[in-house]
């Protein structure tokens, strides 16, 4: 029996051995491994790109005080994409799963519709919830859009959920009772923060405190963005891209922007969490942190970095900044 | 000679619940394709699975026969020299030149013979065929601007007699290689026609939704559910039916959350013995059986920790009463600028008062919303209103109130019941009237397609319940003569008693325009007016009407108030309709609506004879005004059931 480690050594081997960069977890708390930018900058542009990473994801909601054997504040996804998506991505999937010893044969292996949308990030794509057994073990999309932009080429992003998949390879009824390593539980890593998150986020996070710095993070981001604009209508006054991004484009923070963007959405779900938003004003606040991340990805696509684009498709790229 | 033709699209899994109506619009799109090029051919079947969309023709022609047209040229009388001119124009020789005999005498003509074409050749045009069928959401994949499909095409099968028809669709060549199960079947298998279901077959893909459907229907015995049948049919390629067990223990919780929990979230079938909920379930697998039990036993851990949630959610709801929520609801948003469901729970409690609700309704309404506060709803929020039920039945609520909140979100669907009881009915049409009141207030209005918090389905609701539960409740009152929400009750008004109930559309719109305040009244003038609709008086009667109408608009006269005057009434048809009008006038107050209408259909002789015989725009001005002021009187006295001049007529 695989320790929890050995699945997550085997899956990243694996992705490693069909062309994927193996990144590592980003360093900011994220819901999902979506928001990371090696997902969410990356898919944009022109430019094929393969990478696999461990995102730990945080979504203070589901936070249970480390009681309840399913359900974690912070779970770990093997975050996938391939960019464009591979004629054969299925079969690859489907292979990844064999390479962690499960025979397929021997179980049931459904693709049920799923459709993803991540309102705060402007992207949504078409796909499944694959279920294995009656288990929900990964999400698989093909994106579309991404931060409110049609996608040059459709990335597949595959997302494991690593606890349940470990759960169900080591037929453990609770995620805590995985082994991590030899020895070593998945309690005995996580318990602590499972805890102490759920208490912060359900009881002690001050609500005022809370909206304080989401209005700062907003702030920032949004300076840095609105400031970015004028550079770009500067260089750029009919709004076409006409050359590689000159240095003052590439120079300028947008990934730092980004950063503060990623805290909105966080702030946004620990005060979800908290209870401080009610179920009609989420719209809004929603609406608030989409407009921070669609004008991200606005901004990134037409800072054009060289790594990310390649200099033929330029012509083709300025019709996405539109 | 004639062929069999057999189309496959393969794809990747396509959601179950778009694939037959996908499936019946392309083979109606192919059969037009064949009709127009002439082809022959007849369908014999469409069958689809999740990864295929297959279609098999019979006596297709190989190739389309020739073609004669022929040009009418100059009359044969013109000559040998406008026939050689003739002749060179069309590109035929002189002698090729036949004749047509015309009522104009004899004619030249020129027949051009359009040889057919390959059959093969025409079918090419199927790529544009297959992507111009709409599904209801659509990606693209091969890049940008790229063909957009359900999900990735990834083969085609094309096959005509022994031949591969070629095309390319979204970047997939045709071909004569299809693929089997995803798991147990072989990726690669060379087919022909004939042995095409066959060696599906062998390769674990049961192409016909029937025997698949069989299939299942043979493992579940009366569990069968056909809503979730039709999608496990379709979700799979090669179903086979296990048996799993759960702890007897979870049979505590409410039926309707493990029947949720199944049903909804596992796709699994619930058992029930001796009419109770047994502690089994039946999962559909995709797979050729489960000889070590390793499925059953994986689906047996995902459903045991579904409801050791569920049972975690309804113990930890217990501790904290409903009525102990209703405080906590003042933090639970239900719009912006509409405020807490606190402030709309209040709202619900007065306009339960105002409709007549008793003490019971009162109280089903306050408590209506605090479940919303639970855990159990937060994870199955499509058990609202049901688990407040649930815990208020629990907590001693009486039967009519914990009812109430259980059925208040009812009807959901235009096919749903409505609530029970009064109380509900009532909590029901006030949560929904605050919300359609309160969204209209504020410019919250459903356009097009955009209806984000439901309002059409919460006005059908109420629509629905006012009739279906005999409400007389004064609705233009209650909308607070709102000119928008007026309108946009009129609308789905007409669509209930249209599109659900089958009234015809001129007999709603007759019955409406006189008048739609009492719903339940509503209804009984269109039962009426439908069933007197047939007899052979109405229709002309309603032609009459709206001459009559017809009439009085271009004399420009609305009325003054002004009464018939006997003695300026001619005698003879003018004289006798006024009587026979002044008779029915006055049997109609204490008629029920379907002889009241037969009485007025009555009429039409007389009216008839009087628009024979009698001139309305007399010369006389004193005349012309009492026969308008007599056609008048009769349109607005007999329009008070319905507005005849709505009904449409073939007279």
């Amino acid at each position: 029996m695989d320790s929890y480690q050995e699945i997550i050594f085997k899956l990243k081997k694996y992705w490693s051995d069909r062309g994927c960069i193996i990144q590592e977890p980003y360093d900011l708390e994220v819901g999902a491994g979506t928001m990371c930018p090696e997902t969410f900058l990356r898919v944009l542009g022109p430019k094929p790109y393969r990478v696999a990473y461990v995102q730990p994801s945080r979504r203070p909601a589901d936070g249970r005080y480390g009681e309840n054997p399913n359900r974690l504040y912070k779970h770990m996804q093997l975050q996938v994409i391939l960019k464009p998506a591979p004629n054969d991505v299925i079969e690859q999937y489907l292979g990844s799963l064999a390479a962690i010893g499960i025979d397929l044969r021997k179980h049931d292996i459904k693709f049920e519709e799923d459709n993803w949308e991540a309102p705060t990030l402007g992207a949504w794509g078409v796909g499944w919830q694959v279920m294995l057994d009656g288990l929900e073990i990964t999400q698989f999309t093909y994106f579309q859009q991404c931060g409110g932009i049609d996608l040059d080429l459709v990335p597949a992003e595959l997302t494991y959920g690593l606890e349940r998949l470990t759960a169900f390879l080591q037929v453990k009824d609770s995620v805590y009772d995985i082994e991590w390593a030899p020895g070593v539980s998945y309690r005995d890593v996580r318990f602590a923060d499972e805890l102490q998150f759920s208490v912060y986020n359900f009881e002690m996070a001050d609500v005022g405190t809370l909206w304080k710095l989401f209005d700062l993070h907003e702030g920032e981001a949004e300076r840095l963005l609105s400031a970015y604009r004028e550079i770009s209508a500067r260089l750029n006054p009919a709004g076409l891209i006409t050359e590689a991004s000159p240095d003052e484009k590439q120079r300028f923070p947008l990934l730092p922007a980004y950063e503060h963007v990623l805290k909105c959405s966080h702030l946004f779900n620990t005060l979800d969490a908290r209870g401080a938003i009610s179920v009609t004003e989420r719209v809004a606040v929603i609406a608030r942190v989409r407009k921070l991340a669609v004008g991200m990805a606005a901004a990134w696509v037409d800072s054009y970095m060289p790594p990310f684009a390649s200099a033929e498709l330029v012509d083709e790229r300025s019709e996405a900044t539109q | 000679m004639s062929l069999p033709f057999l189309l496959e699209i393969g794809t990747e899994e396509i959601p179950d619940w778009m694939i037959v109506e996908w499936l019946g619009h392309f083979t109606l799109h192919f059969k037009e394709l064949l009709r127009s090029n002439s082809l022959g051919g007849r369908v014999i079947w469409a069958e689809a699975t999740p990864r295929r969309l297959v279609l098999r023709a019979e006596d297709v022609i190989e190739r389309q026969l020739d073609s004669y047209v022929g040009t009418v040229g100059p009359p044969k009388s013109a000559g040998q020299g406008a026939a050689v001119g003739f002749a060179k124009k069309m590109g035929v020789a002189v002698e090729e030149l036949t004749t047509d005999m015309t009522p104009k005498g004899e004619y030249l003509v020129a027949r051009k013979n359009i040889p057919g074409k390959p059959t093969i050749q025409i079918l090419g045009q199927l790529p544009e065929a297959v992507l111009r069928i709409q599904w209801p959401k659509t990606m693209y994949w091969t890049a940008k601007n790229g063909p957009r499909f359900i999900r990735p095409i990834r083969w085609v099968v094309a096959l005509l007699g022994n031949e591969v028809v070629p095309f390319e669709v979204a970047g997939v060549k045709s071909g004569n290689v299809t693929s089997g199960h995803r798991i147990l079947g072989s990726a690669q298998i060379p087919v022909t026609i004939e042995n095409y279901e066959q060696k599906l077959r062998e390769n674990f893909v049961i192409l016909s939704a029937k025997e698949r459907e069989e299939r299942i229907r043979a493992g579940i015995g009366r569990a069968a559910d056909d809503d979730l049948l039709r999608t496990l049919v379709y979700l799979t390629e090669y179903p086979s039916v296990i048996s799993g067990t759960f702890d007897p223990e979870y049979l505590k919780l409410p039926a309707e959350v493990l029947v949720t929990v199944m049903k909804h979230h596992q796709k699994y079938f619930a058992v029930y013995e001796n009419g109770q909920l047994a502690n089994r379930f039946l999962a559909v697998t995709n797979t050729d059986g489960d000889p070590d039990g390793l499925v059953r036993r994986g689906n047996e851990r995902v459903l045991r920790a579904r409801f050791n949630d569920a049972k975690f959610f309804w113990e930890t709801d217990q501790k904290k009463k409903l009525a102990d929520r209703v405080a906590d609801l003042a933090h639970v948003t239900f719009q912006a600028k509409l405020g807490s469901y606190l402030e709309k729970t209040d709202r619900i409690k007065s306009l339960v008062k105002e409709l007549g609700g008793d003490s019971n309704g009162v109280r089903a309404a306050e408590l209506s919303k605090t479940d919303l506060t639970t855990e159990l709803v937060k994870e199955f929020t499509e058990l609202q209103g049901v688990v407040g039920g649930l815990y208020a039945r629990e907590q001693g609520e009486p039967e009519v109130v914990w009812t109430a909140i259980y059925d208040h979100y009812k009807p959901v669907s235009m096919e749903d019941s409505i609530p029970r009881n009064r109380a509900g009915q009532l909590v029901s049409i006030a949560d929904k009237l605050d919300t359609l009141r309160g969204c209209f207030g504020i410019g919250l209005i459903p356009t097009g397609s955009k209806d984000p918090f439901a309002l059409r389905r919460a006005a059908q609701g109420i629509v629905k319940i006012l009739v279906e539960g005999k409400l007389r409740l004064p609705i233009r009152k209650l909308l607070n003569n709102d000119a928008k929400l007026e309108e946009f009750f009129l609308d789905r008004i007409r669509y209930y008693f249209k599109d659900i109930r089958g009234f015809q559309y001129d007999e709603v719109n007759a019955i409406l325009a006189s008048g739609w305040d009492d719903l339940v009244d509503v209804e009984e003038r269109l039962i009426a007016i439908q069933a007197v609709r047939p007899t052979q008086d109405f229709e002309p009667l309603a032609a009459s009407f709206k001459r009559i109408q017809n009439i009085l608009k271009q004399a420009q006269f609305t009325g003054d108030g002004g009464a018939i005057d006997a003695s300026l009434l001619e005698p003879g048809p003018e004289t006798d309709l006024y009587h026979e009008f002044q008779n029915v006038r006055g049997t109609l107050a204490n008629l029920p609506y379907r002889p009241a209408l037969e009485s007025i259909a009555s009429l039409r002789p007389k009216v008839d004879l009087f628009f024979d015989k009698v001139l309305v725009n007399a010369p006389d001005p004193k005349i012309r005004h009492n026969r308008l002021t007599l056609l008048h009187t009769l349109l607005a006295e007999f329009s008070t059931i319905a507005d005849f001049s709505e009904i449409v007529t073939n007279t």
